[in-house]
């Protein structure tokens, strides 16, 4: 007796776990480690409104992004760089692309005595080129004057992985100095004229903290949360403009009046004032017409509500939220994506 | 014959795995096989945006760090075996011996954050307190950045130090007592004894480090930490340099173009295929070692049962 009780009950649980599973929908994505803390925020804060709605990314880098929605095996990708034409090309179906939140990379240093630097994007390239050695280089002395340049050797820190942060940050380089382009080139992973590789943000925040006379470039939330100095940076319009969430979006805003229907655009170098010149979007990658539709009128729901309530959590992570306009386009562009 | 048969066939499912991951990684390097060819050993330049790739300096700093960490730390650690296993009181030696292996057991991550805050500081220092002509040496030049062959090299040396040691003093303590007491019946001091011991078991020792020397090859987090992952073949010890596992790991995950995602692929098979030629080399030095010593115990063999 007390056996068939226990084996009904056991049905029983059996039978519930089965109906929730079947109620519950789990999406996955891949890619970009940029972003990865702001979409985990927005995942878990989403899945609070709906409890049904599962999202799972994995955050392996812009270029496992590409591959796996190339490949099918996510429901989404995410790039810190947009797709090229060909990897586009290669992609069973039409992919789009979707921005979602900014950053800005900021040129970071440690020169003893000086905490206020400005550069412009040529004197970035020729440190980066190894062209310019040493900190009081009249280069550097032109563009800051009254600072106290001490004579001592730049050492260059890069990240040794490949990564977006590397991405945008060679992409501004490569607008700006056309022996960058020719020398070096624009990509995740390039071959580095000078310098030491750090892993990851951490890593090239170490190096240049613990090396006198070191410039890096790393992500501007790493600059601020290690109280970290860096420089200002020239922008198209010849003013020196300090990162921050504002002048981020700025170069958004900017950059959304000249915005291509794909939305794949570099607002790198942007023009205008007040915009801070190596600042970039990350998007999200969704297929046109994707396979599993039930999945896709889900993720629709959520990224509607990831461009409007979801865009309130991007600076307390040290993101800049997208402008009204570029929100405007995307929610526009997402109508074309197929639900049924 | 069931018995026999069933971990035969265990057995050779080992072979199996290593022919399979062999090939494995064969055919997801083609493209970069079939582009640069035996050029892939010898050029130097590694340029994801061109799509020129060269393995040769990963090949140098993977080879040349892992030399200089056995250098450093086989000295150290058969020193340590030789304490614990003929010298170290008895109540000291359980907790000696649990220390030591314990630093096995820290993940190499660990190693790393150590060698970034501590280590790499320290040897930027000593570079920088070395006298104007010894900067001037090859083996010594270069700008004081810290992050170098020798920080690689000595976090390496520290990382297998537990590896040799414990499998020496294992070696030495397996060595019969007969070997030490015939020593000591002739004479010898306790030191002698010891080198008697030593000498006796020296081809188990020989593969302690040969076992170190694996896995200073193939040790990639704490070493890119340090290293300054920068690809050039230099002899200097203060100059920055890269390996094959940290450029692998490093690069693989933000490889969306082809012949990149291949070129890395293609650095794991070399790095598959140096690690298989040195334990090959290893084990026939071993054998070797073995062959020398045969007639030499038949020799001495009935001189001991008449002894």
């Amino acid at each position: 007796m007390k056996n068939t009780f226990k084996m009904a009950l056991a049905v029983g649980v059996i039978a519930l776990g089965a109906t929730v599973a079947a109620q519950k929908i789990q999406i996955t994505g891949a890619g970009a480690t940029f972003p990865a803390p702001i979409y985990s925020k927005w995942f878990s804060e989403y899945n609070k409104l709906h409890p049904n709605v599962e999202v799972n990314y994995q955050a392996l880098g812009s270029g496992a992004g590409i591959r796996q929605i190339t490949a099918g095996t996510v429901f989404f990708g995410a790039t810190d760089g947009p797709m090229t034409p060909d990897q586009l090309l290669a992609a069973p179906g039409k992919i789009m692309h979707f921005p979602t939140v900014l950053g800005a990379v900021v040129p970071v240093f440690n020169v003893n005595g000086v905490n206020d630097l400005k550069f412009t994007g040529m004197l970035l390239a020729d440190i980066f080129l190894g062209k310019i050695t040493k900190w009081n280089d009249p280069a550097i002395a032109k563009v800051n004057p009254g600072v106290n340049l001490p004579n001592l050797d730049i050492t260059v820190a890069h990240r040794s992985d490949g990564s977006g942060t590397t991405y945008i940050f060679m992409d501004y380089l490569g607008k700006v100095s056309p022996e960058w382009k020719k020398k070096v080139g624009v990509a995740q992973s390039v071959n580095w004229p000078v310098g030491l590789g750090g892993a990851k943000n951490d890593g090239v925040t170490a190096l240049v903290k613990q090396t006198p006379g070191a410039i890096g470039y790393v992500e501007l939330v790493y600059a601020l949360q290690n109280k970290i100095s860096y420089g200002s940076v020239q922008n198209a319009a010849g003013e020196f403009i300090t990162a921050s969430i504002e002048s981020v979006t700025a170069a958004a805003a900017e950059a959304s009046a000249k915005m291509p229907a794909d939305l794949r655009v570099s607002i790198v170098n942007a023009d205008g004032k007040g915009v801070y010149p190596i600042s970039s979007f990350t998007w999200l990658l969704l297929y046109e017409n994707p396979k599993d539709k039930a999945t896709s009128k889900t993720f629709m729901d959520f990224m509607n509500w990831m461009l409007t309530e979801g865009q309130k959590y991007a600076k307390d992570l040290g993101y800049a939220p997208l402008p009204a306009a570029v929100v405007k386009m995307e929610q526009e562009a997402l109508k074309k994506i197929k639900t049924q | 014959m069931k018995f026999r048969l069933t971990t035969g066939a265990i057995a050779s499912v080992i072979v199996f795995i290593v022919a399979g991951i062999a090939w494995i990684l064969w055919d997801q390097a083609a493209l970069a096989i079939h582009k640069f060819g035996w050029q892939f050993w010898q050029t130097s330049v590694w340029d994801p945006v061109s799509g020129e790739f060269g393995a040769r300096p990963f090949i140098w700093g993977t080879l040349y760090s892992a030399v200089l960490a056995i250098l450093i730390s086989t000295p150290i650690a058969i020193g340590i075996a030789v304490f614990l296993s003929d010298w170290c009181p008895a109540r000291l030696r359980a907790p000696l011996v649990f220390v030591t292996e314990l630093l096995a057991a820290i993940p190499s991550i660990v190693y790393g954050l150590w060698g970034i805050f501590v280590l790499v500081p320290a040897v930027r220092e000593f570079q920088v307190s070395l006298p104007d002509w010894i900067r001037a040496m090859p083996l010594f030049s270069g700008p004081p950045v810290g992050v170098s062959m020798l920080s690689a090299a000595l976090v390496l040396a520290i990382m297998i130090i537990p590896y040799t040691s414990s499998i020496a003093r294992e070696v030495l303590k397996s060595v019969p007592p007969t070997q030490r007491e015939a020593a000591y019946a002739l004479g010898a001091t306790r030191w002698e004894a010891t080198r008697v011991a030593l000498h006796y078991a020296r081809t188990g020792i020989f593969g302690a480090v040969m076992l170190g020397f694996g896995r200073a090859l193939g040790e990639t987090m704490a070493v890119t930490m340090v290293i300054g992952n920068n690809p050039q073949v230099k002899w200097s010890l203060f100059a920055p340099q890269y390996t094959m596992a940290a450029v692998i790991a490093n690069e693989f995950s933000e490889a969306a173009d082809e012949l990149h995602l291949d070129a890395l692929v293609e650095i794991g098979l070399v790095l598959f295929a140096i690690t298989l030629i040195v334990n090959v080399a290893s084990r026939m030095l071993l054998w070797q070692m073995n062959r020398e010593r045969k007639p030499k115990t038949r020799a001495t063999a009935p001189a001991e049962e008449a002894a």
